[in-house]
């Protein structure tokens, strides 16, 4: 088969499973995408030799009973994976091969899937397009001059190019779902609990969520099946019945409750993203979908709130990448005089700015007045929603305010690159799941994507909605492959 | 004057000052494993052998309480008398240092799991009693060895993560005396609870020192100064005396006190400045977002109150109610769960009056001697109580029971055969000791006719000789009462 690299994550499992394609045969063909892919810097670590050993060995006892058997995948490199080296995008960790393997990538392999290396993504995961990468910006297959969106951008880039059938980001404040929207592809951010943060490097323990990113809804549905477990190791893990999304996926969507929040048409939004949204709430009446006005009044205080409880806890967080266990260490005079030089140039400058920012809103005498506050702000933007969720059983935004912007565009701009997390943000500080899915295109033909926002623990309900409108959009990706000389 | 003899104060020229002391204890929870981790925490073992993962804070660990610890750490607040709160949090306390893994240390700050409760000291001049302000467990961090290379820091995670109780009292303390029997009796609750083995040396309990001083009668506190990490209670009570003089000295000068924290320097035996409060860390303390707040139910601090054992306080009680002992007694038998636990074991068996003169008398003595626990005596409780019914029943006497005892601490043999083997029965057959009595009488003459003349000081040297010839076996109280007769 010529096209291999073409199917989706269920048509290759089907394929395997029926015996029309073998493992080795996938892996070989996403691995040949891959190196001729290089131009676009989705990978930091590539691990494609072991990969087709692994393809070998899982065609010579074939297991077609698991749920990703012989599925060759690549993983954000926030993962922690044993004995292949582990990033989050850093120099302070370019050294770093963890001896472990996150609960969630363990889960991936349990089910069959191989492992075909690490996707790029901003620093420690703290971005919007990529561009903090220790290791360089990645491209979106869009078009050259794009960012892919961030901070899973390697992830979101490999997706649309094809590179790996399905993969897994992180979603702090919009990680998955900004750049799914930026590349076209679905990415699903789960309620906080419902995916074990062991072994991924951390940002922002009390936002942080891993979830699939993909082609379509149903592949989506069938990792966030495989990747959502209760783990023991997770204090914050919750123990709730899990469904299983892709079988109980439908379609049928006839008298569900769609809200619409007046609060998100923010000032300054483009023309194209208001007209998208408005199309989305024809397609989902189309599917039966009643639509009902709401509000969240807190709107306005998420993105102020999100910036300060993410940098206080990742200056926190990273205070372990001091230069004396593990990973990239500078020399110095005395203790402190290592540690100023490995932290300093071991971390990127937007690290280094959101650790400033951490620490200052954490000082004593501003902690009142910063992270005491945005925690009880936080506490408000959660009580709009469970308000709005007693009217309504989704809610329907759009994922970003723009289309993906050019590389370089906003480096110097932190704020305006900040403002691209304006409708995912809200989502994270309330603990909710929330998927974008790819709805039109603007007028450069640049990818949009819509958001779904669910209830805590109702993932199945919004994969349905997404599954239903998947199917009114009808979109189709603009990728020409236009970096495969 | 003083009304109180036993009260503690500096006097300067006209000037008396009370010296305030409060405590910040650091206790080890008597625990398989660490507060967050699965790693085990035996004391000495090679450097960096009992360190995991999350102990070492590498990327994405993460921390899971040991729901021991927070059982150990409500059973000791139970034994202060103490408030449990059913929520507490676990927050992030933020520093650099080579030892400290995570660039934080988990502790818990404006909720912990114990709120306020209170220790009695039993004082020569009467009962006192301390406030005890919070308990709050935490991590404790690695250790840094300076001294092994002239150009490096070693660092030994062993102890990173290894679960502490802060116990922190009120400003309560008077006195180094004070600060002696506190340390003594919050040691004792925690060995009677097994919540802490109270091991000085392998610092499992370590202290902060607060000491302010006041003019005698003046209600309100001085600037006080923190003495950090002082690991014995002689250390302490040094690090005390110093202090509140230096103090004294400084406001008779006319100068101020800098709130500051101090080290104590063993060798020099004095108090030196580490840190002034511009100094201060700021720790930027915020909740853990990896755990969750601490719940526990009612129903998980009933079922640990029925866990609780006797306490000291009230053991002594019963001991001086049931065992009519004073309050002495009561006090030395009860300082510590193992020797109340023998005394205990003795009594089953034989007389409570002997046992306790012989416990506190002879056989503290004896371990002494050798160095040893009462875990550790060659005497076994059961053994004991054999030695005392032997002098109960008078099969032996007295002294002869000292000189078994001796025999005793040399393996732990049955009395009784002792006494068999080497023929150390008491003489208590009437007719016998009549003819020994006869013979001594015979043998003295002279001093007979001298007692018998009225120098009834004699009577004392016949009963010697009595109980020379006899080898020390003759019944006493026997041989007096025929001596009487005789004579």
């Amino acid at each position: 088969m010529s096209d291999i690299t073409k199917q989706s994550l269920s048509e290759l499992v089907e394929n395997i499973k029926g015996k029309k394609l073998s493992s080795s045969e996938v892996t070989k063909a996403f691995v040949e995408r891959s190196e001729k892919s290089k131009e676009l810097n989705s990978y930091i670590t590539e691990d494609y030799t072991n990969a087709l050993n692994k393809a070998k060995k899982f065609d010579e006892k074939p297991n077609l009973d698991l749920k990703l058997p012989g599925i060759p995948m690549a993983v954000k490199d926030l993962f922690c994976t044993r004995d292949l080296r582990t990033t989050a995008g850093s120099k302070i960790l370019n050294n770093f091969v963890p001896t472990y393997e996150s609960t969630v990538t363990q889960n991936i392999w349990n089910e069959g899937a191989i492992l075909m290396g690490k996707l790029n993504c901003d620093e420690f995961a703290m971005g919007s397009s990529n561009e903090t990468s220790f290791f360089g910006n990645v491209q979106n297959p869009i078009d050259k001059n794009l960012v892919p969106g961030g901070s899973s951008g390697g992830s979101s880039s490999a997706v649309a190019a094809q590179l790996t059938p399905i993969t897994i980001g992180t979603d702090t404040g919009g990680s998955i779902r900004q750049p799914a929207s930026f590349t076209g592809i679905v990415g699903l951010k789960p309620t906080y609990g419902s995916c074990s943060r062991y072994g991924i490097v951390a940002f922002a323990s009390s936002l942080d969520q891993a979830g699939p990113m993909a082609q379509n809804v149903k592949d989506c549905a069938l990792l966030q099946e495989v990747i959502s477990t209760y783990d023991e190791k997770d204090s914050t893990s919750i123990d709730f019945k899990r469904n299983e999304y892709s079988k109980e996926l439908t379609k049928d969507i006839k008298g569900k409750k769609i809200g619409i929040p007046k609060e998100y048409r923010v000032d300054g939004m483009p023309k194209e993203i208001e007209d998208l949204w408005k199309k989305g709430i024809e397609y989902a009446k189309d599917c039966g979908a009643e639509i009902i006005d709401i509000s969240l009044p807190h709107t306005n205080y998420a993105l102020p709130t999100y910036y300060i409880v993410a940098p206080a806890e990742a200056s926190s967080n990273l205070a372990r990448y001091d230069g004396v266990k593990y990973g990239f260490r500078a020399e110095g005079e005395n203790l402190i005089d290592m540690y100023e030089k490995t932290r300093s140039e071991g971390f990127g400058a937007e690290v280094q700015r959101r650790i400033m920012i951490g620490t200052y809103v954490l000082s004593s005498g501003y902690y009142d007045a910063y992270y005491l506050k945005a925690q009880k702000v936080r506490k408000l933007i959660k009580n709009d929603f469970d308000d709005a969720y007693k009217k309504v059983d989704a809610i329907l935004t759009p994922s970003t305010p723009s289309s993906a912007f050019k590389i370089g565009e906003k480096t110097n701009d932190p704020v305006s690159m900040y403002l691209n997390d304006i409708f995912t943000v809200p989502v994270n500080l309330a603990g909710l799941p929330g998927i974008s899915i790819p709805a039109g295109h603007d007028a450069k033909g640049y990818p949009l994507g819509l958001q779904i926002i669910g209830k805590a623990f109702d993932e199945q309900n919004i994969l349905n909605i997404a599954y239903a409108m998947e199917e009114k959009i009808n979109f189709k990706n603009n990728i020409t492959d236009w970096w495969i000389k | 004057m003083s009304k109180n003899k036993s009260e503690y104060l500096i006097n300067r020229h006209d000037n008396q000052y009370e010296v305030v002391i409060g405590l910040e204890v650091h206790a080890q929870v008597t625990s398989e494993s660490k507060l967050f981790s699965t790693s085990a925490t035996k004391f000495g073992a090679e450097p960096n052998t009992q360190v995991s993962l999350v102990d070492a804070a590498f990327p994405g660990m993460l921390p899971v309480i040991n729901e021991y610890c927070v059982k150990q750490a409500i059973k000791t607040g139970i034994g202060l008398k103490a408030k449990i709160n059913k929520r507490s949090v676990f927050d992030r306390k933020n520093y650099f240092y080579a030892d400290l893994p995570q660039g934080y240390q988990i502790s818990q700050f404006k909720d912990p799991i114990v709120g306020e409760g209170k220790v009695i000291l039993d004082m020569p001049d009467g009962q006192k009693e301390v406030g005890i302000e919070r308990l709050h467990l935490e991590q404790d961090a690695g250790k840094s060895i300076h001294d092994l290379d002239p150009g490096n820091t070693f660092v030994d995670l062993n102890r990173s993560g290894v679960a502490l109780m802060e116990i922190v009292s009120k400003p309560d303390l008077r006195s180094p005396d004070e600060v002696n029997a506190y340390i003594k009796k919050l040691r004792s609750i925690m060995r009677y609870l097994g919540t802490c083995d109270g091991n000085m040396q392998e610092g499992s309990l370590r202290a902060d020192v607060n000491v302010s001083v006041r003019k005698k009668g003046s209600k309100e506190f001085g600037t006080r100064c923190e003495i950090k990490n002082v690991n014995s209670i002689k250390f302490m009570q040094m690090a005390i005396e110093y202090e509140a003089n230096r103090q004294v000295d400084l406001i008779e000068d006319g100068q101020t006190i800098d709130q500051e924290t101090r080290l104590f320097d063993t060798k020099k035996n004095e108090t030196r400045s580490m840190r002034s409060k511009e100094d201060a860390h700021d720790y930027r303390y915020f909740p853990d977002p990896d755990l969750l707040p601490l719940e526990v139910s009612d129903d998980f601090i009933e079922n640990l109150k029925l866990e609780i054992p006797e306490l000291p306080d009230e053991k002594k009680k019963r001991f001086i109610e049931k065992f009519k002992l004073s309050a002495y007694e009561a006090n030395i038998l009860v300082s510590d769960i193992e020797t109340s636990n023998y005394f205990e074991n003795v009594i089953k068996k034989s007389d409570v009056k002997l046992a306790t003169n012989w416990i506190i008398g002879e056989l503290f003595a004896a371990l002494n001697e050798k160095n040893i626990e009462i875990t550790e005596s060659p005497i076994s409780p059961g053994n004991l109580s054999k030695l005392i019914n032997l002098i109960k029943d008078g099969t032996i006497s007295g002294k002869i029971a000292k000189t078994v005892f001796e025999q005793m601490m040399e393996g732990d043999k049955d009395p009784q055969k002792i006494v068999e083997e080497k023929g150390l029965k008491q003489e208590s057959d009437p007719k016998a000791l009549e003819a020994l009595i006869d013979k001594v009488i015979d043998d003295n003459r002279d001093k007979a006719t001298e007692y018998k003349s009225g120098k009834v000081k004699l009577f004392g040297f016949f009963v010697g000789q009595v109980m020379k010839v006899s080898g020390g076996k003759a019944n006493p109280q026997l041989v007096n009462e025929i001596l009487k007769k005789k004579l």
